[in-house]
């Protein structure tokens, strides 16, 4: 399949981007970054720099790809990372537009790699259980209850890739914070520091800039373990509980 | 050179108690003052992180990814392993202990292995107090799976993502300490030297991969944590990223390679598609506890499954060879992985391969469906369910247990695995060898550990399912903390490392001139081209088996093609600015002086043990024959620029456990 490629070339974070048109020849059975590897191998034959685009595992769990595919994150196909993507979800003759994420709080490194240590700092902040290592009693003196540790699990499954800020109008990192604050609110585990939590990785989550939830659920329409819009609801219920009983 | 492993004495099951609580520690205020630089921030080197800088010490974490929760353990599937006998079924840390000696082809060292053993029930208890997500049965407790190689239950998992909740645990242990500031953290930087003095390891050469600076870290001791070298083979279950070039600096700086010919080869990895893949992806080996194997027994059946025009799913079960119940009934399915292996190669080379390539077995689940769907049926009360409600019904029960795995296979193959079986193949996903360490987890350099997959210590020629993620733990949250006071207190006197030391000048003169050398090339070769050839050349000749005039041959072609890498390679671009090209052929450079030295580690071993497999050695079954007269040794290389290496040779001694030709039938 031949396609048409518009993408985003920038070279630093201070220089004007701009799209570049390029013609690449695919197969039906890549992977959509395979089909940006082939375009790579072309443009160094040629004398040109490559597109920069961060990627590492290729099976959708490690977070690092972070593009924006005709527009939505990720690209088109739900639960679905752009490594997991495949050329069959494209036809022969398709132009597609692969943009960087775009938020002010992920700065743009060059091309299509951002800056997203923010999140690192937003779970720095708070998104943990405070237990050194040797402190633990036997792990079965923590009964939990099966649907509950379910639930917790499908919070806890967010890669950190942050396609939920990209999706969204505000560029909130909402989804992103309540989905560690409800993996841990769920587990008996995670109670003691529960309030804590939940106020210090919000004022994080301020402080680096990420915009406010206006309820637009195009997070959870994009993002790609399909985290839900109710663990917002939580935090938010949390969060206003927190700051009423907070001394 | 003496190779002493420096296991203690004593009784196997008192040996690290008793060691651990005789070994000099550093107290409170010394710890302040010493600083050590830890590389890498998979589960090894975050949980070393985290934990030597809640004992108190001054930490320096390095990573090349934009954040420590990349590194690959977050792939890890399956599960993780412990002694807890919480299903009443007969395990203990001896049982562990033992399969995973046996398991290894009794090629690891028993000390080692029995400490393992005994950390994994800590781990359990560590990971659920910091929230991971463990499955849980209906009573709230934990529940449990079983894995290859073993006949008890002893697997803890968090769904088909147990690897990432581990690694989410250890991280944010990490990110805990970096708020504390007991931890620094540097992000995108990457490891490009090991720098000694007077002998001993007291720092690295770190590129800024934003900036291309080179930059210097001293500290009184450093600690490696980078992972696997499967990416040798260009294409492997690891992720784009992984690489050897952090230890295979250490080795050019004089640490020894032990066992680089052991390799892990996975049974259940999706088949390659086509020349432009760029990795393989595994389907965990837990469905290996419902999946059946199998190939068409007649040759006319598999002739018309590649022309699509007959479905396996109408080939009738006496038609079908279950060759891995057939061959090793006492595990059946669940033969450790490289058995497993070995049998669908050999399988394939009979002509029995299922896809155009022929190179590929199905996994099928239909057996599982109607198991379970009957079970599911009865209790909730369904009497006399017709066939298509029970393979229903046995579908959720599936679903409720792999259904990730199955989403993930569907969305690389565009094949509906619950309605036709998988198609797998083997594929390299791990490396049991690695830099050589003793007791201590402290290479021959003082003062240089290697923790987790980067180090050879536990799993000898073979590694059992769900027996990485373990190790990486127990190594960093259990072991290193201890044992780094064997080398640290000796130090309390040593002042702060300066990076003004002209031995830092020289290693990053040295780095420098790396990086020089093959941005000047500018050839017509991209680097990816390189690491293609170098990935097919390991495979043919030091792949699932391996001969002496293959492993000759195979050495002498990564000869040719490292001296035309350095003639006709093309990097792109400069130094001093984000470049992951630089990165990359940096790192190829590296996996091909690596894969010389695994061809003449391949050549020496003249047996077949785990994941070495030398067509030389085999019974007329062709199971492998190993030879413990000559080869119950460790293989420690040191290498040798332009020369054939050294090889320092550890015995295996084995005090408890009885030799045996290992059988899974």
């Amino acid at each position: 399949m031949k396609l048409n490629l518009k993408v985003w070339r920038q070279k630093n974070g201070q220089a004007k981007g701009g799209f570049e048109t390029h013609q690449v020849v695919a197969d039906e059975h890549m992977s959509f970054l395979e089909m940006l590897d082939v375009l790579n191998q072309d443009l160094i034959i040629g004398g040109k720099e490559p597109l920069a685009f961060e990627h590492d595992c290729r099976e959708g769990i490690c977070g690092a790809c972070s593009m924006v595919i005709n527009g939505r994150p990720h690209g088109p196909n739900k639960g679905t990372t752009a490594c997991q993507l495949h050329m069959r979800s494209f036809k022969d003759g398709d132009t597609i537009h692969i943009e960087p994420f775009r938020a002010a709080s992920f700065p743009v490194i060059r091309d299509l790699v951002v800056d997203r240590s923010a999140f690192d700092r937003i779970i720095e902040s708070g998104g943990y259980v405070s237990v050194n290592t040797g402190q633990a009693q036997d792990a079965n003196a923590i009964p939990v209850e099966k649907n509950q540790a379910g639930e917790s699990f499908d919070a806890a499954t967010c890669i950190g890739c942050g396609a939920c800020v990209a999706a969204c109008p505000n560029a909130s990192a909402m989804l992103f914070v309540s989905a560690k604050v409800s993996h841990l609110a769920l587990l008996p585990q995670g109670q003691v520091e529960h309030e804590n939590r939940v106020q210090s990785m919000v004022t994080q989550m301020d402080k680096e800039g990420f915009g406010a939830c206006s309820n637009t659920y195009a997070c959870e329409a994009e993002c790609p373990k399909e985290i839900s819009i109710e663990n917002i609801a939580r935090l938010n219920r949390s969060y206003l509980g927190a700051s009423l009983s907070s001394k | 050179m003496i190779l002493e492993g420096k296991v203690p004495p004593g009784a196997l099951d008192e040996k690290w108690t008793k060691y651990r609580s005789t070994m000099p520690l550093v107290a409170p205020n010394n710890k302040r003052r010493i600083e050590i630089i830890v590389v890498g921030t998979g589960l090894a080197g975050a949980s070393a992180a985290a934990t030597l800088g809640e004992l108190g010490y001054k930490v320096k974490c390095f990573t090349f990814h934009d954040s420590p929760r990349r590194a690959h353990s977050i792939a890890a599937q399956g599960g993780i392993n412990a002694a807890k006998n919480y299903q009443n079924d007969g395990d203990s840390v001896y049982r562990l202990f033992y399969d995973t000696i046996k398991g290894g082809d009794y090629r690891s060292r028993e000390g080692n292995v029995h400490r393992l053993a005994e950390a994994s029930r800590e781990i359990i208890d560590q990971c659920v107090a910091q929230g991971v997500p463990f499955a849980r049965e209906y009573g709230g407790l934990l529940a449990n799976r079983s894995f290859g190689g073993v006949q008890v239950s002893r697997t803890f998992y968090a769904r088909g993502q147990t690897g990432q909740q581990l690694l989410l645990g250890a991280y944010q242990a990490l990110e805990r300490q970096i708020s504390l500031g007991s931890v620094t953290m540097y992000n995108r930087h990457e490891m490009l030297d090991l720098v000694t003095i007077d002998g001993k390891a007291r720092g690295i050469i770190a590129r800024n991969l934003l900036t291309g600076k080179l930059e210097r870290h001293a500290a009184h001791s450093v600690v490696m944590a980078t992972g696997g070298y499967g990416n040798v083979y260009y294409l492997s279950t690891n992720a784009m990223g992984c690489n050897v070039s952090a230890g295979w600096r250490a080795v050019k700086r004089g640490a020894l390679m032990a066992n680089p010919c052991y390799t892990q080869i996975h049974p259940t990895c999706i088949p390659v598609s086509g020349e432009y893949q760029s990795k393989l992806t595994l389907m965990s080996e837990s469905l290996r506890n419902d999946g059946r194997v199998w190939v068409p027994k007649k040759k006319e059946d598999v002739e018309r499954i590649r022309e699509g025009k007959l479905s396996p799913v109408d080939i009738a079960e006496e038609d079908r060879d279950y060759y891995l119940e057939r061959r090793y009934p006492a595990f059946g399915n669940l033969v450790p992985r490289d058995v497993a292996s070995r049998a669908a190669k050999k399988a394939t080379d009979d002509g029995f391969g299922v896809n155009k390539t022929g190179l590929a077995v199905y996994l099928d689940f239909e057996a599982a469906f109607e198991r379970y769907g009957k079970s599911e049926a009865h209790s909730s009360g369904v009497h006399n369910p017709d066939a298509a409600t029970v393979r229903k019904m046995g579908q959720k029960v599936v679903e409720a247990k792999y259904g990730n795995l199955f989403e993930m296979y569907e969305k690389i193959t565009g094949e509906n695995p619950y309605e036709t079986p998988m198609k797998i193949y083997p594929a390299v996903h791990y490396t049991m060898g690695g830099i050589w360490v003793d007791y201590n987890l402290e290479t021959n350099i003082p003062g240089l550990f290697a923790l987790g997959e980067l180090n050879f210590s536990d799993h000898g020629a073979n590694r059992l399912g769900a027996s990485a993620l373990m190790q990486g733990l127990a190594d960093g949250y259990f072991v290193i903390p201890y044992t780094i006071g064997s080398f640290l207190s000796k130090e309390i006197r040593t002042p702060a490392i300066s990076t003004d030391d002209p031995a830092f000048a020289a290693a990053e003169e040295d780095t420098r001139n790396r990086i020089d050398q093959l941005l000047a090339v500018q050839g017509k070769q991209t680097v990816d081209q390189f690491h293609r050839r170098l990935g097919l050349i390991m495979w043919e000749y030091c792949g699932m088996s391996r001969n002496a005039t293959g492993l000759q041959e195979g050495r002498k072609q990564i000869q040719e093609l490292r001296a035309e890498f350095y003639q006709d390679v093309r990097v792109p671009g400069s130094t001093m600015e984000f470049n992951p090209e630089l990165e990359k052929a940096l790192r190829v450079a590296d996996f091909m002086e690596l894969g010389e030295m695994m061809m003449e580690d391949a050549l020496n071993r003249e047996e077949s043990c785990g994941g070495h497999f030398r067509e030389e050695y085999q019974s007329a079954e062709g199971e492998a024959k190993r030879n413990d007269e000559d080869f119950t040794y460790v293989s420690a290389w040191e290498w040798k620029d332009g020369d054939d290496s050294v090889l320092h040779k550890e015995p295996l001694v084995f005090e408890n456990v009885e030799l045996k030709t290992r059988s899974y039938k």
